[in-house]
């Protein structure tokens, strides 16, 4: 077997772009890039963190019918597990702190989804209350709009941000 | 009994403190001044044939410019023993903005004494925790009271929790992985 | 010696949500803790406060609706039919005949929509996974109804003032027929999964008790103040819409434990589907729209395109709303799934009212937490949020 990886790359063959195996050995020959924005697009942990209306669509969508599972989504209750904070809902200014802090304790890499129209501008609830939109305190990676979005529009959101990850460029260091 | 019945009662036994009886839309309600409420809301959770049991509800009205004295406490009450219904609304002036607890009474009107007292500012003498209860506790104003403002940007009466985060959001951005 | 004792007496607070995940939303609590009982809970609210109340005092009548949708977002058809039924008193009108039955026969489709959220969550909190996948698969056929109805799947907006968006097609029909033939094997279903579980009957039996008497004095409502004795239904109390057409039963519990409640949620989605049953078949024929209040609905659009009079009467009614012309003020209230949703309206005769105030059940069944939670375990905690159904956007409007 270790004959085969000495013939050097003239035996390389390209399975898709970027992508290359050795016949016979068992290896693949890519970018560390490539490696890192795989494993993460397809485990994407989001944290189970609803606000509002928007967190009802957010359990349907990882309930029975529509099955986030298949994704690679599975929902996770701590921060420190969690790799995408989910904002289903509302936000109001006494809440504003509290999502922060969420967020803050989530390890790098994070990415944030504004769910809805009141998480992406406020919607209706122009009031003395609410924020408008989580945008004002977190930086947002995907807007979806909607309210409450339909299902199958989260998960394109979903879908959206796994093609954002897999078009990171060295986001895989501590020295970036 | 027939609300008017009840209303009447009221009147007989309190004859000092009832101002009005008016009738809309089918439903009574009496207005009293907020000196004896509390002696009033006993009376009719005590009384027998009365024995408003279930306080449906209880809220604060702001009469700005349009009625003197400003405020209103409104109590909806409720009996399931006998089905019937009334609501007394107690003039409550800007100047002396408090009222009697009816916590006593019903246990369930903790919260809604509690959130009067947050949204319009109203003070219930005698309660057991008068605090904030939706806004956070060092908010200023009451926003139901009509001279608060409506739309989001409060300018300079801005919840300063609120522009602490935004200011820590702004300064800790540096150090943002983007 | 004496020490040790001390140390051992000493309490620890603990904070739960507004982050967790058994908070149905942004509920907080703080609990003082002496080992595992709990001493003194404070919930603390407020997290999803939109202002509502004001909103809908800067809105007309006819504008104000879609707020509605979200308060209960997960009955948001009990909450409009709420509304309208506030707005029609406020105006002295009634909806024809066969809108009431279309009313009530949404509302019961809410209520079990509802109830088996509520079902799913309740269980999932107390450690069942499974019902939760289940619940969730009739919850996604009666918002696969709702949408082939109105186009909406959570925040419907369905119910106008004076009637209801638009007539129920006989596909609909059929298929809420078929949805009523096949849903009471579909609890039986849950049931078989929870009801004899051991863990279920430890978890709920004797957890949160509280007696009639109390509960009434705490101002509880719907199945929570149900699963105490208390027969007091608004549907019952104040029949509104066809309530007083149809026939059904209100299931009381006995203890007032999580366990009653739970089985008279159960019970309601069987009455329910007997309520949908009976409008399905006496449906009778008609206008949708009350033909009495042209000055509180919007004329139909083809004839706002075509006639000017129609048009100038869509503009006032959309720029200025509704107006009373009389000031006046009303208290009504509906059976929503959580309990007594009341809106008390002030209007002092233009087209917005001059005061909103919504009684939102959830509101008040969390001010009883305390008393259901004080005294039990930390793990009851959870059992008694899932007992008392609350949603917050109601509790904090």
């Amino acid at each position: 077997m270790s004959s085969t990886i000495i013939d050097g790359p003239a035996g390389l063959v390209e399975v898709e772009e970027g992508v290359k195996i050795i016949p016979g050995a068992n290896a693949i020959v890519t970018s560390l890039d490539k490696v890192v924005n795989w494993s993460r697009e397809s485990s994407l942990w989001p944290m189970t963190f609803g606000l509002a209306c928007c967190a009802i669509e957010m359990m349907t969508t990882g309930a029975s019918h529509y099955d986030l599972d298949r994704f690679g989504i599975i929902f996770r209750a701590s921060p420190r597990q969690a790799d995408c904070l989910i904002i289903a809902g509302t936000v109001t200014k006494k809440m504003a702190p509290v999502v922060r802090r969420v967020f803050d304790q989530m390890p790098e890499p994070r990415y944030v989804i504004a769910m809805g129209s009141c998480a992406c501008s406020g919607n209706i609830y122009d009031t003395y209350s609410t924020v408008l939109g989580c945008d004002k305190f977190l930086p947002v990676d995907v807007y979806i709009p909607g309210c409450p979005p339909r299902p199958e529009a989260f998960m394109d959101g979903l879908i959206k941000l796994q093609e954002k990850i897999r078009g990171e460029h060295m986001k895989w260091g501590a020295w970036r | 009994m027939e609300p008017k019945e009840i209303a009447e009662r009221i009147k007989e036994s309190f004859p000092a403190e009832v101002r009005e009886v008016t009738d809309f839309a089918g439903q009574t309600s009496v207005i009293v001044g907020k000196d004896s409420i509390k002696a009033i809301l006993r009376f009719l959770h005590d009384t027998p044939e009365l024995y408003f049991d279930y306080l449906a509800d209880l809220c604060g009205v702001d009469y700005l410019g349009k009625k003197e004295p400003r405020f209103e406490v409104v109590y909806n009450l409720y009996s399931i023993r006998h089905r019937h219904f009334i609501r007394i609304r107690a003039k409550v002036p800007a100047d002396d903005c408090g009222i009697e607890s009816a916590v006593d009474i019903w246990a369930g009107a903790n919260w809604h004494e509690r959130e009067c007292f947050d949204l319009f500012g109203i003070t219930f003498k005698g309660h057991p925790d008068m605090r904030r209860i939706l806004m956070p506790e060092d908010w200023e104003g009451h926003p139901l009271r009509k001279d608060y403002p409506l739309k989001s940007d409060l300018g300079l009466m801005e919840w300063r929790g609120y522009t602490d985060l935004l200011k820590t959001v702004e300064k800790n951005s540096q150090y943002e992985v983007r | 010696m004496a020490t040790a004792q001390k140390q051992l007496k000493k309490e620890l607070t603990i904070n739960l949500g507004p982050q967790h995940p058994s908070t149905h939303g942004v509920l907080r609590l703080v609990l003082d803790l002496d080992g595992e009982t709990v001493v003194k809970c404070t919930p603390h609210i407020g997290y999803l406060h939109r202002g509502t109340e004001k909103l809908g005092e800067n809105m007309t009548y006819l504008s104000a609706m879609p707020l509605m949708d979200r308060l209960d977002y997960v009955s948001s058809m009990t909450n409009d039919i709420a509304y309208c039924l506030a707005v029609e008193r406020l105006f002295g009108i009634t909806a024809p005949e066969r809108a009431q039955y279309i009313r009530t026969m949404v509302g019961e489709m809410t209520r079990i929509s509802s109830h088996i959220l509520w079902l799913g969550t309740h269980a999932l909190d107390i450690g069942a996974m499974t019902v939760f996948l289940y619940a969730f698969r009739e919850r996604e056929w009666i918002l696969d109804l709702f949408e082939m109805l109105c186009g909406a799947r959570l925040t419907v907006s369905y119910p106008r003032i004076g009637g209801v968006r638009n007539d129920v097609s006989q596909e609909f029909i059929d298929s809420l027929y078929k949805f009523t033939d096949e849903f009471p094997s579909r609890i039986l279903e849950y049931e078989t999964l929870i009801d004899q579980n051991r863990i279920w009957l430890q978890r709920t039996k004797g957890i949160g008790v509280i007696s009639a008497e109390e509960a009434i004095n705490w101002g509880l409502s719907g199945p929570t103040l149900r699963g105490s004795g208390v027969t007091y239904d608004v549907r019952k109390h104040f029949p509104y819409d066809a309530y007083d057409k149809v026939d059904f039963d209100v299931p009381v519990g006995q203890h007032g434990d999580v366990y009653d409640r739970y089985r008279c949620r159960m019970e309601e989605m069987r009455q329910s589907t007997r309520i949908i049953r009976q409008c399905l078949e006496k449906l009778p024929r008609g206008p949708i729209m009350a033909p009495d209040a042209p000055k509180l609905t919007l004329p139909p659009k083809e004839k706002v395109l075509a006639d000017m009079e129609s048009m100038i009467h869509h503009f006032v009614l959309i720029t200025k709303g509704p107006m009373t012309g009389q000031s006046g003020e009303v208290y009504s209230a509906i059976e929503a799934p959580k309990g007594e949703l009341g809106i008390y309206f002030v209007s002092d005769g233009t087209g917005r009212p001059y005061r909103m105030r919504l009684r939102a059940p959830s509101f008040v069944h969390v001010s009883a937490l305390p008393r259901l939670s004080e005294g039990a375990l930390v793990a009851d905690v959870i059992a008694n949020i899932g007992s008392v159904d609350v949603v917050l956007g109601e509790c904090d409007r």
